[in-house]
């Protein structure tokens, strides 16, 4: 095999790897969303309650620990 | 951080930045007006000797625009929503705040130096990179502090998740610092020739093709990082916030933002298709170019649904047209720019004004719309006071529309004439036409390229003065609007 032809194979199956990833990925984010794990839409949201007196989407935690430390 | 109820978020390093913005697009754009004129009208060359000609004035049009109208309006768009999306304010942190300061301070002696020299001829000879090495040290620095301000807020935060637009300002910061220190590899003559030339010359670390290879990684990704992720950043929290709308889906906001790290990075080979560089390479950056369709129509298609059952504000709200003209312009930039890096294409494309209309419907239909629209929804709670103008606001809208189309129509005409005639040959294969056969044919779209840049360049006025009576003479609010920007 030259090396033309092994750089052709190459960069087909890296091109099936990286649909493969996308696509995993696309999965991911709706399997995490239907098992519960993360609601990522609410994330939508950090753009419209963005007071500094608006309750955080998701609090962060180093934040809630030195509220308790107080 | 102390909890303080009376707390509210401190813009004064947003507000710095708004003003530069409006005072480089004044400037970059009037070059870029008569310039274009100079096209079409060649004896305005001679205005102010060596310093007005095109030569001299087009590098300067080019990096105003760039670093000093868009990278300022990026800054004055972070500094303000950055703290907002995390929950914390600049005034919390002293020491960043000062940093940030100093980093403004940074940003002007850069940019003026930049005014100056390329105003004197100094140049690297790279597009979009002419700035000579004492300017790039100071940028690399200046670069720098904003990173270490970026992740100082986000260490701060309350806020536990990082908002999509946050994901793309990080993006912006590290793609750029990677491109801008690799093209901007270069020796200082003076120190390494035995004392020729001037202290601040500098010759490439690269040669020949190689160096073409990185100017386009940069070239192409100073479009990417500069011209799209940061806008995209901009679009994300601007056009939600002033429309109350959350965006339509963050899944798909996580998805493109992937697929635009991964695809926009290898497309720059585009800008040397039929050129010296291995054929591979330029077949990479043509395919690259049309898979970033995908993530590019992504983010725009997810920005029009955003407006889902909310149409109405198309018609309410001037800066919500603004927004919804530049995710469209997004979209028709993002396509055509994919057509031109076909090959085939390309080899009548190439070097023809296509070029230049393909780039200006991306920036002032995407760019500049998507900033005129950030500063002025920024105003209302900077300023504490109501837009001073929504008539002059809307009558802006339509002047620079009408000179975005006049732009990129008369340029894609221009262009694909001018890239025809080049090729014409007769029935014996000699060229038909010499250069100036397309220089006369296209003088008339010149002249209509000139005058929609006059009409961008009234409309920048029009939002100068807007911006300028807002802070000034604009009704004082009383409480920080919600959503939606009050305008008289």
């Amino acid at each position: 095999m030259s090396l033309t032809e092994m750089q052709g194979y190459a960069f087909f199956f890296f091109t099936i790897f990286l649909v493969v990833i996308l696509y995993g990925y696309i999965l991911h984010l709706y399997k995490s969303e239907k098992d519960g794990v993360r609601d990522y839409e609410k994330y939508g949201k950090m753009a419209l309650d963005d007071e500094l007196t608006d309750k955080p989407i998701e609090e962060n935690p180093k934040e809630t620990n030195e509220k308790k430390e107080k | 951080m102390q909890s303080n109820t009376a707390l509210e978020y401190d813009y004064s390093v947003a507000k710095l930045y708004m003003w530069t913005t409006v005072i480089f697009g004044i400037v970059g754009m009037t070059i870029g007006v008569l310039i274009a004129a100079q096209l079409a009208f060649p004896e305005l060359n001679y205005l102010m000797g060596e310093y007005g000609t095109f030569s001299r004035l087009r590098p300067l049009h080019t990096n105003v625009v760039i670093y000093g109208f868009t990278l300022s309006g990026i800054m004055a768009s972070f500094y303000y929503s950055a703290p907002r999306v995390l929950k914390v304010s600049m005034g919390e942190l002293p020491l960043i705040n000062a940093l940030a300061k100093f980093q403004f301070v940074a940003y002007l002696v850069a940019a003026t130096g930049m005014v100056i020299s390329l105003g004197m001829g100094i140049t690297a000879n790279k597009e979009y990179a002419q700035m000579e090495w004492p300017l790039d040290v100071l940028i690399v620095v200046y670069w720098v502090i904003w990173g270490i301000n970026m992740f100082a807020l986000i260490g701060a935060r309350r806020e536990k998740a990082l908002y999509i637009s946050l994901w793309y300002y990080i993006a912006c910061f590290l793609g750029v610092a990677m491109l801008y220190l690799f093209n901007n590899m270069e020796v200082p003559t003076l120190f390494f020739s035995g004392g020729l030339g001037a202290w601040y010359h500098s010759v490439s670390m690269y040669a020949g093709t190689n160096d073409a290879l990185v100017q386009w990684w940069w070239g192409h990704n100073a479009v990417a990082f500069v011209f799209t992720v940061p806008i995209i950043a901009l679009i994300y929290y601007f056009l939600p916030k002033e429309s109350g709308q959350a965006v339509y889906s963050y899944k798909l906001s996580l998805l493109s933002f992937w697929g635009l790290m991964f695809v926009y990075l290898w497309a720059g080979g585009h800008h040397l298709l039929w050129s010296t560089v291995p054929d591979w390479m330029q077949t990479m950056g043509s395919i690259f170019s049309v898979v970033l369709i995908l993530p590019s129509w992504g983010s725009a298609i997810n920005m029009l649904l955003t407006m889902k059952g909310e149409w109405n504000q198309l018609t309410e709200n001037p800066l919500i047209k603004f927004m919804v003209l530049a995710s469209t312009f997004y979209m028709l930039s993002t396509l055509e720019g994919p057509i031109q890096a076909v090959k085939s294409v390309n080899a009548i494309a190439h070097f023809t004004d296509w070029i230049p209309g393909h780039v200006h419907d991306g920036v002032l239909g995407w760019v500049a719309f998507m900033i005129f629209a950030a500063l002025m929804h920024m105003s209302t709670r900077v300023f504490k006071r109501e837009i001073y103008s929504k008539s002059l606001l809307e009558a802006q809208f339509w002047i620079q529309t009408t000179g975005v189309v006049l732009y990129f129509t008369s340029m894609w005409i221009a262009g694909i004439t001018q890239g025809m005639m080049w090729r014409a040959v007769d029935e014996y294969g000699n060229l038909m036409y010499s250069f100036i056969d397309t220089v006369t044919v296209l003088h008339p779209y010149y002249t209509i390229r000139a005058i929609g840049g006059l009409l961008f360049l009234i409309g920048v006025f029009m939002f100068a003065y807007n911006l300028y009576k807002t802070a000034t003479a604009g009704r004082k609010l009383e409480n920080e609007p919600q959503f939606r920007s009050p305008m008289a």
